[in-house]
């Protein structure tokens, strides 16, 4: 009893220790990838530099954000940090759910490249700093291509595509075609699936925000992809986003990929070459545009650090941090920010992919059009689109794996689309 | 008589046959979550690697390098042994006030505890998000976690106590009265060197559902006292998953409740049992 009695009181006594905590003590909550990742060793510097302690929680995305809502709901303070994505950032600023950042003249803020800026704003103000962003293009092994004797172009047709994936497929040698994101989630298959059905004429709502998915244009799209990587494809992809076929890509297992900038920076196999995204003759184009950006809840009663922290971590200085750090080098530093990236020759010289990704990411049209009304590329940025991509996704993986046939999970799709917008109260 | 020894016969036969099969399909997931974890992240989703692979520490290497294992798992073991001790110390005196001095409200009552398991966790979750961290100032703590686990947990626990102490002749207990013995002499002395199987058991099951808890430990901890749910939850990464290295991490975080279930199941078994054939 004794021993349970100086338990209870320890335990008060690290309640009571808990409520004064230091003021220089930062959380930050981090979405898992790998330039999340090799920023807690490159911060090391700051806290010696600067003694500002940071703790560092890793947090699945779904989780991440459901945290974030309930500590903004409940007055903030949990976290100093966060990590959000482009779809957040503009809606969470408006609701007034994250703070709007001011950095010095340092900061150099017209540096950052214009698709990043905007998409990260609201009214003109920022309010989430990007650390690392990205459009899509096509990574394709050139020695195979070449060996087949077809070509990739920039903004290919979906046709083209299909004709060079077919001639590099060869199972038989373990490689296949086309490794395209088939993993059900609205930031999984749905990015890659979204991209094509705006390539196809299509977007998810009309100008009144209904669901558009049992359109034409959906269905044209629909069948390209399933049919492209059901026969083109590794067997599974229903199981494959972005890390999974990072790692078969690396294995030599991929004949071509349309995914995420992003990952030419992770590609460690010989031959490949970049193109922009396909198109099926859509002036919005097919490549998306995202960023990962670090934003201030509002609440934080740190806000000043972590405005500064955040100034530091998506800076010129951090990049050349990365760069200069001995376990990662210019090859590892976070792309798709700065234009001033671009411009080192040691960058140029440790990405090939450089200027694809350039092209890709100024190319990006993440407006609403007449064709497209709302804003974002693979999503779109109203607070429901989780949902719709969520209940989408599910579909699209079953028609992707054989469970059901594409009329079928694009009527489903359609369903459960209306259903959701009309409780949101859009019709 | 023939015929009923050639079925007692095949039965031999087809018995075990058969909970070996369904004890291999059971156990088949933890199989494949230790395999996988000794997988890089590329060997684990190609096809041709599925049994054949060049095994790697690399996984674990790295959970304890980068995502700090051991304070995860050092709050797991904290939280869920005050949690499961002071579940106990609450549960033994209810359950052995229902079960010998039994009142006409006693069913009731038992009823309306196990009621409260059907409360959605996430109808709370911004009541308790808001006193906890508003009015207590006691978010993120090991005090929170244990509170909330011993509380989630304590229906089961008073449940199954009283199913075990309903078990025991009351008569045992009156004559110890009639010896003098006091309440708490009643409890020591009498109810737990009877009831020692099934005390294990439910103290065994309290702490698997304690250290596997997810929803309020992710939720109601940042840093200071996550457990190895929440390192679990981190390690789930956007854009698909590293499965070599949430291998490694869900074994690391089972592996534990699953030794010492190994240890324990001569008493789990025991208790589980206990009463079911008179």
């Amino acid at each position: 009893m004794k021993t349970l009695r100086n338990v209870a009181l320890g335990m008060t006594l690290a309640v009571a220790g808990a409520s004064v905590a230091s003021a220089t003590e930062l959380t930050i909550a981090i979405v898992n990838n790998g330039h999340m990742i090799n920023m807690q060793k490159v911060a090391e510097a700051y806290t010696a530099e600067t003694g500002v302690e940071l703790n560092w929680v890793s947090l699945e995305e779904g989780v991440l954000r459901e945290q974030v809502t309930s500590d903004t709901a409940t007055g903030g303070g949990q976290y100093d940090i966060i990590n959000i994505g482009m779809q957040e950032a503009p809606i969470w600023g408006a609701a007034g759910w994250i703070e709007p950042l001011n950095f010095g003249a340092a900061y150099d803020i017209d540096d950052m490249l214009p698709a990043m800026r905007n998409g990260l704003s609201h009214n003109g103000t920022l309010y989430a700093a990007p650390f690392y962003g990205e459009s899509s293009m096509v990574m394709y092994r050139k020695d195979l291509t070449d060996a087949a004797g077809v070509s990739v172009r920039n903004n290919d047709s979906w046709s083209n595509i299909k004709a060079a994936a077919a001639a590099i497929h060869n199972p038989d040698a373990g490689v296949y075609g086309a490794c395209l994101r088939g993993k059900p989630g609205w930031g999984d298959n749905m990015a890659f699936i979204t991209t094509v059905v705006n390539s196809f004429g299509g977007a998810w709502f009309d100008k009144d925000m209904r669901p558009t998915i049992d359109s034409v244009q959906w269905h044209d799209a629909i069948n390209f992809y399933v049919d492209l990587l059901g026969n083109y494809g590794p067997p599974g992809s229903e199981g494959n986003s972005f890390n999974e076929i990072l790692a078969l890509y690396n294995e030599g297992k991929c004949g071509m990929w349309i995914d995420a900038t992003i990952a030419a920076s992770f590609l460690t196999v010989d031959g490949v070459a970049y193109a922009q995204s396909p198109n099926a003759g859509n002036p919005v184009g097919a490549n998306w545009l995202w960023a990962w950006a670090m934003a201030v809840p509002a609440g934080s009663p740190n806000a000043e650090e972590s405005k500064k922290f955040i100034e530091w971590a998506t800076s010129k200085e951090y990049i050349k941090a990365v760069a200069d750090h001995p376990e990662f080098g210019w090859g590892s530093v976070p792309t798709g920010t700065r234009a001033s990236t671009y411009a080192y020759p040691e960058f140029q010289a440790a990405a090939g992919f450089a200027a694809a990704e350039m092209a890709a990411i100024e190319s990006a049209a993440p407006g609403a059009t007449d064709l497209k009304p709302y804003v974002g590329v693979q999503f779109a940025a109203i607070p429901e689109f989780p949902e719709v991509g969520s209940a989408v996704a599910q579909e699209m993986a079953a028609a992707l794996s054989g469970a059901k046939s594409v009329a079928d999970a694009l009527a489903a799709s359609q369903a459960a689309a209306e259903a959701i917008m009309s409780e949101a109260g859009y019709f | 008589m023939a015929a009923i020894g050639s079925r007692s016969k095949l039965g031999d036969i087809l018995w075990p046959v058969v909970a070996w099969t369904v004890a291999l399909i059971f156990f088949f997931p933890i199989f494949w979550m230790v395999f996988t974890s000794f997988k890089t992240d590329a060997d684990a989703v190609k096809p041709e690697f599925l049994f054949f692979f060049t095994p790697t520490l690399e996984n674990y290497l790295n959970m304890t390098e980068n995502y700090d294992y051991w304070r995860f798992a050092i709050n797991s073991v904290i939280t869920a042994s005050f949690a499961t001790i002071f579940a106990l110390a609450v549960g033994v005196p209810a359950a052995y006030a229902m079960a010998f001095n039994p009142t006409k409200r006693t069913k009731d009552v038992l009823v309306w505890m196990l009621s409260t398991k059907m409360l959605p966790a996430a109808a709370v979750l911004y009541p308790m998000t808001y006193l906890t961290k508003n009015f207590l100032n006691i978010f993120d703590t090991h005090f929170l976690v244990i509170l909330v686990l011993c509380l989630i947990n304590l229906p089961i626990v008073i449940w199954m106590l009283f199913t075990y102490f309903k078990e025991i002749p009351k008569e045992i207990i009156e004559a110890g009265q009639m010896d003098g013995v006091n309440t708490w002499g009643e409890i020591k002395d009498i109810l737990l060197p009877l009831a020692w199987g099934g005390l294990a058991s439910t103290a065994l099951l309290c702490f698997i559902f304690c250290w596997n808890e997810a929803y309020w430990t992710v939720r109601l901890t940042t840093t200071e006292a996550a457990t190895l749910s929440k390192l679990i939850e981190g390690n789930r990464a956007p854009e698909g998953l590293f499965f070599g290295r949430l291998s490694a991490v869900s074994t690391a975080a089972v592996g534990p409740i699953v030794v010492l279930g190994w240890f324990c199941q001569k008493q789990l078994v025991q208790g589980l049992t206990f009463g079911a054939v008179k």
